[in-house]
């Protein structure tokens, strides 16, 4: 099956951006393709390329960039979402790409199932 | 954007279930209703829960000092996107009629509007 993902909040704040990545993985595991995820209102922070968190934690933008770089998934950041949110190609994370929300609604039309992260 | 002229015509639905303001998800997810006429895909805006306080007449949110974007509600008929949906139930536990809305609307049960999600292909909700 061809699964979009969307998250929509922000990493360590909630579960909602772990679970999307969990999800991903374990889809991809099972056979199954991401055509793309996409990130929107808090969920743009996933790509900041300023997070430091703690060694001994989990880093989440880590974990969505080795994702894509071992299976190509596409990692689209909502332009406007982002720059109300300070996130632009100055500090955008590499594996992820900035673009707009119409790469939303195309995922929507091509994937077999839109899954949302958050609240 | 091929897609644009894909051909491929699903039916999306946005469902707006937080009330306009005190966070950012109401206006955000008028961005992305918006942006879905440009695709030619069939939209669907469903009302419920605090969503209802959205279309809401006489917000003046001046006072906390956000932007009311309520306006842009009633424009949304020019872009082709027409079919907005109310819970009936949700409008009446907040002492709401259809008379305090902004835009037209119809007005379905808590059941209908189960239905009416289950014949959806992308729903989109925050």
């Amino acid at each position: 099956m061809k699964f979009a993902i969307l998250v929509n909040e922000g990493p360590y704040n909630h579960q909602a951006a772990d679970s999307a990545f969990q999800f991903c993985k374990a889809a991809i595991d099972k056979g199954h393709e991401i055509f793309r995820v996409f990130f929107y209102y808090d969920g743009v922070n996933n790509a900041t390329s300023l997070g430091q968190p703690p060694s001994d934690d989990r880093n989440v933008t880590k974990n969505w960039q080795k994702l894509a770089e071992e299976n190509k998934v596409d990692l689209v950041v909502c332009v406007a979402a982002g720059l109300r949110r300070g996130i632009t190609e100055s500090n955008l994370a590499q594996g992820f790409r900035i673009s707009g929300l119409g790469q939303l609604i195309e995922a929507g039309i091509h994937a077999d199932r839109l899954v949302t992260f958050g609240d | 954007m091929d897609d644009m002229e894909s051909g491929v015509v699903k039916k999306f639905m946005f469902v707006n279930r937080k009330p306009p303001h005190g966070t950012v998800y109401a206006l955000e997810v008028l961005e992305m209703v918006l942006i879905s006429a440009a695709f030619d895909q069939d939209v669907h805006l469903a009302f419920l829960d605090d969503g209802v306080l959205q279309i809401k007449k006489g917000q003046t949110p001046a006072g906390i000092g956000v932007k009311n974007f309520s306006p842009t509600y009633r424009a949304l008929e020019g872009y082709d996107i027409e079919k907005l949906y109310v819970e009936a139930e949700s409008l009446a536990e907040r002492g709401l009629t259809e008379d305090d809305l902004l835009v037209d609307v119809e007005v379905i049960s808590r059941a209908d509007m189960g239905k009416l999600m289950a014949e959806m292909d992308v729903v989109l909700t925050a």
